[in-house]
């Protein structure tokens, strides 16, 4: 990496601070609210989105599958909130059920990246030698290409499905399993991780039992900040037409060059699948931000700052 | 300059370091395309007839043979300059990329060049001018700007001028040599389309930076001789502030160009993203391969450059 190479090794972050005010999760709410109104913004919106994907099937007015085909094209209206596509299938009630099939493949594949940078930047920052060397000349590889470029590669091997989507898009968190690394470089050095050593742990007990929890919160943020840009990518693919298949919903295919014809004659079809999906990724972005202030500062600038889903 | 014999092995070290990268690269997309070797000589069988059964256009393709020894063929022809030929038309790689890199490179020529010149400027006001509305108004937008995809910008700008002014960008390309008026008639709006996602992260660096180094001692040093804020800002801060941004926009190049490829696809521009999102679509291999390879190139190269650069910038630094 750029960095590595020029400048001395950042703070190891996974040093925590002293917390102030109430400790655990009611405090953490409590702080983002008092402390980081656009923060708190930000999970308003993640909460309204979450709702929404929850209870698709009692707040869409339609099936998202369901067509009209008398109504089709139409503007807002009473029946159709924020109208229908070619086929008069209602845009609201796609919309929410799009909320779902965003929210699931975020949600899953944010998940899957955890574990695998978790693996990747731990076993690579504690084992060092070799396996170090291999592992990380892996990582270059990842982070040289553009990964866009690499999942739509990816995804027209495996063909376009939601659960492929799901996995491919884990392989998103590669590039972080580096600030994994570099914090696992320093706790190995601390004592405590010395002292178990000393008593005889096996190296999967240090790994688990002290290494792990130790950089949970590192974990936590880099996936907090992952999620906007997973999204992006999600809508990236189905809008090339590799990620999420019909007829399931997705905001990025709702986009795509086959709407387009229709959008002249209908451009709430090409306002509100945006607004929708700007949105979200506004409010992941701002909410991991906050969290990242909050939980540990001294990770601004290692896998922070928003990156855009290309 | 005693640092020198420094430079060069640093230099060297990094080249190295490239050089397998895209070795890496190469391996891991050549491999994981063979994964399923059946998928092209299905199409060619189904839509063309190309030939009686699977073994023949197989055997014409060259896929017979072990993987080990297609790899070694096509990775040695990287290093004359050979890229390989594509299955379907037999065209070679080389005379297809010659036509389509120039489109991708101007787009990202301009992307980089609009987030470079809106967005440092943008970034010191906020800093100057810190915690005042300026600064709020300009980080909210700045903030707004990565959330925003550039498949719904190019999209609405696309169809949405029509409808409103009865005017529609202009959507066929142009070659600069042919018209160079025309050519960024139709260029300009879809790089600066791509540069904007960019902006949000240069704005940032840029303000973080800027008032990371005002509190140094330097910084307090010129005030307390009396200088000019101008002088102080221009030159003592912003000069010296500007150097970690570069490292992002280094950072930033392999999202630039997965940009372009979806901006190609909303403004029909020939370039290398449509090129490989059509061999994707016909399982065509080595164009898709020699493209990701050609943009890891791209990626690892500037990286090094802004490495270098900032050993100038900053004779503080020492390469190692």
């Amino acid at each position: 990496m750029a960095v590595e190479s020029t400048r001395p090794q950042g703070a190891p972050a996974a040093a925590r601070l002293p917390r102030r005010a109430g400790g655990g999760f009611i405090g953490l709410v409590t702080r983002l609210f008092t402390e980081k109104p656009l923060g708190a913004v930000g999970a308003v919106i993640v909460m309204i989105m979450l709702l929404m994907a929850v209870f698709a099937n009692w707040i869409a007015p339609y099936p998202y599958d369901e067509p009209h085909f008398s109504d089709s094209l139409q503007g807002s209206s009473l029946s159709y909130f924020l109208g229908t596509d070619f086929i008069g299938r209602d845009l609201f009630s796609r919309l929410v059920h799009g909320a779902r099939v965003s929210i699931v493949v975020a949600l899953g594949s944010v998940t899957l990246g955890s574990i695998l940078a978790g693996l990747i930047g731990i076993t690579s920052g504690y084992m060092g030698g070799k396996f170090d060397t291999l592992m990380q000349r892996l990582v270059d590889a990842w982070m040289s290409v553009p990964p866009l470029l690499l999942l739509l590669f990816v995804m027209s091997i495996l063909g376009p499905s939601t659960l492929n989507v799901t996995l491919v898009l884990g392989l998103v968190a590669i590039r972080e399993s580096r600030v994994l690394r570099g914090a696992v470089l320093a706790l190995k050095e601390q004592p405590f991780v010395e002292a178990a050593r000393v008593n005889g742990a096996t190296t999967l007990r240090i790994l688990i039992r002290h290494v792990l929890p130790n950089v949970m919160v590192p974990i936590i943020i880099l996936a907090s900040l992952r999620l906007g840009q997973v999204i992006l990518i999600e809508a990236s693919l189905s809008f090339l037409g590799y990620g999420v298949p019909p007829p399931f919903p997705s905001w990025g295919r709702m986009l795509s060059s086959e709407s387009r014809t229709y959008m002249e004659i209908a451009p709430w079809l090409a306002i509100w699948p945006g607004v929708f999906l700007s949105l979200t990724v506004f409010g992941w972005n701002v909410l991991g931000d906050a969290l990242r202030d909050l939980l540990d500062p001294r990770m601004r600038g290692t896998g922070g700052g928003y990156r855009s889903g290309s | 300059m005693e640092c020198e014999p420094a430079v060069y092995r640093f230099v060297i070290r990094r080249l190295m370091l490239a050089a397998l990268t895209m070795f890496v690269v190469s391996v891991l997309t050549f491999f994981m395309l063979r994964l399923i070797p059946g998928d092209i000589v299905d199409l060619m069988l189904s839509d063309f007839g190309y030939a009686a059964d699977r073994d023949a256009i197989l055997r014409e393709l060259g896929l017979h043979r072990p993987f080990y020894v297609q790899f070694g063929e096509w990775f040695g022809g990287l290093f004359v300059g050979d890229l390989g030929q594509s299955l379907w038309t037999g065209n070679t790689v080389t005379h297809e990329l010659g036509r389509r890199y120039p489109v991708t490179l101007e787009l990202s020529l301009i992307a980089l060049v609009v987030s470079i010149v809106l967005s440092i400027p943008i970034g010191i006001i906020t800093a100057v001018r810190q915690d005042t509305w300026v600064d709020y108004a300009l980080r909210s937008v700045s903030i707004g700007l990565v959330a925003v995809p550039i498949l719904w910008i190019g999209t609405l700008v696309v169809t949405l001028p029509a409808l409103f002014f009865g005017w529609a960008p202009p959507l066929s390309y142009v070659p600069f040599t042919e018209d160079p008026i025309k050519n960024l008639s139709v260029m300009a709006l879809p790089g600066i389309i791509v540069g904007i996602p960019l902006m949000g992260g240069t704005i940032r660096m840029t303000r973080a930076m800027l008032l990371e180094v005002v509190r140094q001692d330097y910084i307090r040093t010129a005030w307390a001789k009396g200088l000019q804020p101008q002088t102080i800002w221009y030159r003592h801060a912003v000069r010296n502030a500007l150097i970690p941004v570069l490292t992002l926009i280094g950072l930033q190049i392999p999202f630039l160009l997965g940009g372009t490829v979806i901006i190609e696809q909303i403004f029909n521009l020939p370039g290398m993203g449509i090129y490989m999102l059509q061999s994707l679509q016909n399982r065509d291999y080595v164009p898709a391969q020699t493209i990701i390879l050609t943009f890891a190139g791209a990626t690892v190269l500037i990286n090094l450059i802004v490495d270098l650069l900032y050993g100038v910038l900053d004779p503080r630094i020492k390469y190692t």
